[in-house]
């Protein structure tokens, strides 16, 4: 049992730490950039040099990496200064599999390596307000007019939205069939006519989200991905990978920045790290941090074997999130009346554990609620029995619904 | 990234778990739980005879001299057992001394003995209730004879020798001694304890005969260095149970039918079984990495160890009081086996430091690591 590379990885890691020296830009390449063009000049210069996505087949813009790979580059580029590319996640997160799964070889061969470069960014039109854990309950729908379709309804929650060139999403195409029947899939180019895009703004003031509305937006039959009716199957493809890449939702508030805030505030007189409650909780979360970190390197254990991770690593998110509110809670509390305070003037460590606080919830939700979470634990780890539904088998059509 | 137990390892795994699924059913643990026997005399045996007792002895004295590896290995498997046996006082406390502060003479006089199961060794600190400190002992050893009382002990009543602590004014206060139990002015009695499974005594000692293990006034630095050790030992036991514990639960709920279904299928319990399987994980992991400085001695050791331990008895209690839960009336009763659990979840968590001193160290590792 050790922590060391085998003598390829090794190898690998030396490569990707060279190129990464001598080609993360310099300040002076990004003066003037703003984020996205910061991320957008990275992904090329990655992409020309055959460091994107690299996992991915060498045809749609790879270079057939493992794994493990993957796993040494994502870590060395972290170390490495270089701009984030959080932009290009749920593209190259999620899109893509997706498309490599399902699309035609033409098409995977025009846009999948193009998601790869950072040339364009796609979001993923999946959620609506009547359908968010119970994803299948979505209603926007798509009505065949010769060969193309045409789609009317909302999409809600919808990252990256407004600066996306496509988006992936599930439509109805038959409400008379069951729930899980009646979908499609299709992927679709965020300029077509009928596509309107507002920003949600969230408790914390930000907003990461959109509402997207369409209104007879029309879609080319070539657009669809698996067959009509089918949409369900396809949409897990994207599922499978979207917990993988949404991850744990840090918020930049762990143990070392509760533990350095302990230190400098005082409680009864003293460093509050001298109390004994402050301890005792400090160390709970010091131990779910280094469980998350070492249950990661048991998966990166079997990657590195060639195998596949168990599904240990799916309690990241769930275990992630909570601590994250948890924590920023509780060093509001050790500033006392201060805690509240998010004026710039006044505001302890530039307000992260207030914006921590307040973006929390949202990571309890995002990307699967926690409640499902432990569901998915339920059924797919522990082989525990699925919920009773009891729209199952009914037509969508005749599904009650509430008033939302 | 080789962050995990190698093939070999887990083929003793397979062995362990397999051996005491035949040798170590509920109705062992029932029997010692409910009788008079200390502990299952005919089990320890097989465990001697396999070798377990012999894991980290080195080959001159007896042992097989394999790495802390196969010992977390085997503690997992034991945990999950509940096994009714010795194992904890006399491999992680009673060999770990002497391997760890023992001369040649010592350890050649015991480590033989206890590597064949034919010598049972333990630890006595704890003499009243509340944290134990040097300040707070009163045993004492005077030129080679020990007075004072320890209670309680785990194993005190069927060892052959305990490891005592004792108040010392030299050093930090404290000094070890290795005392046999079977001479004069060394008198034992049973204590009743909430898990009846693990036999434990009150020790008293007259003038014992007793001889130092290590300097006088470094019995606290010991005592501490062992019981690091002995904590990621007993950590994976805990994993061991808590996993025991969840699968008893789920059986239970899968079979189960209320409301015209497995209870397994109502959220209620899914989630509830959910949440055991991630301290069990987090635990877990946690392990691993209390292992690996273990078997490393890593300078990690003090940390890696209070964070296995802390995630450990959180994990274990979780489910062992989950799992009743889960059981519902059915769980509350003495025929079911669901209190074993319950019962040794918090044995394990009190026996070499509760939650709150072990959370307590681990800030302090972090603290002691940042002064480097």
């Amino acid at each position: 049992m050790d922590f060391n590379d085998s003598p390829t990885e090794a190898a690998f890691r030396e490569e990707a730490r060279a190129w990464l020296a001598a080609n993360v830009p310099s300040e002076a390449d990004l003066t003037g950039l703003d984020p996205m063009a910061r991320a957008k000049l990275w992904q090329k210069r990655k992409f020309d040099a055959g460091w994107a996505c690299i996992r991915w087949p060498k045809e749609y813009g790879g270079r057939g990496a493992t794994p493990m790979e993957q796993v040494i580059l994502t870590q060395e580029e972290g170390k490495s200064g270089a701009p984030d590319t959080g932009f290009f996640m749920i593209g190259q997160g999620m899109a893509a599999p997706t498309m490599m799964a399902w699309a035609n070889e033409d098409q995977k061969r025009h846009y999948v390596p193009r998601l790869a470069s950072g040339e364009d960014i796609w979001c993923q039109l999946f959620s609506e307000p009547a359908g968010g854990s119970d994803l299948a309950a979505l209603r926007t729908s798509a009505v065949k007019d010769g060969d193309e379709w045409v789609i009317n309804g909302q999409k809600i929650w919808t990252s990256g939205a407004h600066y996306s060139d496509y988006a992936i999403l599930v439509l109805r195409t038959d409400p008379n069939v069951a729930k899980h029947k009646g979908l499609t899939y299709f992927f679709v180019d965020m300029k077509s006519p009928g596509i309107e895009v507002k920003p949600i703004k969230q408790i914390s003031g930000d907003s990461n989200f959109n509402e997207v509305y369409f209104t007879d937006v029309r879609v080319s039959d070539a657009q669809r991905l698996g067959a009509v009716g089918q949409g369900w199957q396809v949409a897990i493809t994207t599922l499978m990978n979207e917990r993988a890449a949404i991850g744990g939702g840090g918020g930049g508030v762990g143990f070392r920045q509760v533990y350095e805030l302990a230190k400098r505030v005082d409680l009864d007189d003293r460093p509050a790290i001298e109390d004994k409650r402050v301890r005792g909780q400090l160390a709970t979360w010091y131990a779910q941090e280094s469980g998350l970190r070492y249950t990661g390197y048991r998966s990166m254990s079997a990657l590195s074997r060639g195998q596949t991770p168990g599904p240990e690593n799916s309690i990241g998110k769930y275990v992630g999130a909570s601590k994250t509110q948890d924590m920023a809670s509780f060093a509001m509390d050790l500033l006392e009346g201060s805690g509240a305070v998010v004026d710039p003037e006044f505001v302890e460590s530039a307000g992260i554990f207030q914006g921590a606080f307040m973006a929390a919830p949202g990571g309890r939700i995002a990307g699967g609620t926690d409640e499902i979470m432990l569901n998915i634990l339920a059924e797919r780890v522990l082989g525990m029995p699925q919920d009773v539904r009891v729209d199952k088998g009914v037509p969508f059509n005749q599904v009650p619904t509430g008033t939302g | 990234m080789n962050f995990e137990f190698s093939a070999e390892q887990n083929l003793l795994r397979e062995q362990a778990s397999g051996f005491l699924a035949d040798n170590c059913p509920p109705s062992a643990v029932r029997a010692i739980l409910e009788g008079d026997a200390p502990y299952d005399a005919g089990l320890w045996r097989q465990i001697a005879e396999l070798g377990w007792t012999a894991t980290t002895i080195p080959e001159k004295h007896g042992g097989i001299g394999l790495s802390y590896l196969e010992l977390c290995v085997i503690a997992e498997e034991l945990g999950r057992a509940i096994a009714p046996v010795p194992f904890s006082s006399s491999v992680y406390l009673g060999t770990e001394a002497l391997l760890l502060a023992g001369t040649e003479a010592q350890q050649e006089a015991w480590l033989p003995k206890l590597a064949t199961g034919e010598a049972i060794g333990t630890f006595a600190l704890g003499e009243k209730p509340g944290q134990a400190s040097p300040r707070s002992l009163e045993t004492t050893c005077s030129a080679g004879k020990l007075t004072g009382a320890k209670v309680p002990v785990a194993d005190g009543d069927v060892a052959d020798f305990a490891i005592v602590v004792a108040r010392s004014d030299a050093g930090d206060g404290a000094s070890l001694h290795l005392v046999p139990l079977n001479g004069a002015g060394v008198s034992r009695s049973p204590v009743q304890m909430l898990d009846p499974s693990r036999s434990h005594a009150k020790l008293s000692f007259d003038g014992a005969a007793a001889e130092p293990l290590g300097a006088d006034g470094a019995g606290w630095g010991l005592t501490r260095q062992l019981l690091n050790r002995a904590a990621v030992l007993f950590a994976w036991e805990q994993v061991g149970g808590a996993n025991a514990a969840l699968e008893q639960a789920k059986e239970y709920a899968m079979g189960r039918y209320a409301f015209g279904r497995p209870i397994a299928g109502h959220q209620a319990i899914k989630h509830k079984l959910a949440n055991i399987y991630v301290k069990n994980t987090l635990a877990r992991s946690n392990c691993y990495y209390g292992a690996w400085a273990l078997s490393t001695e890593a300078a990690e050791l003090p940390l890696a160890a209070a964070t296995a331990r802390v995630s450990a008895i959180d994990a274990y209690y979780f489910a062992s009081k989950e799992n009743i839960q889960t059981h519902g009336g059915m769980g509350f009763t003495w025929e079911f086996d669901c209190q074993f659990h319950y019962r040794r979840a918090k044995l394990l968590s009190v026996n070499i430091g509760s939650e709150g001193v072990w959370q307590d160290r681990l800030i302090a590792a972090i603290e002691q690591n940042e002064a480097a």
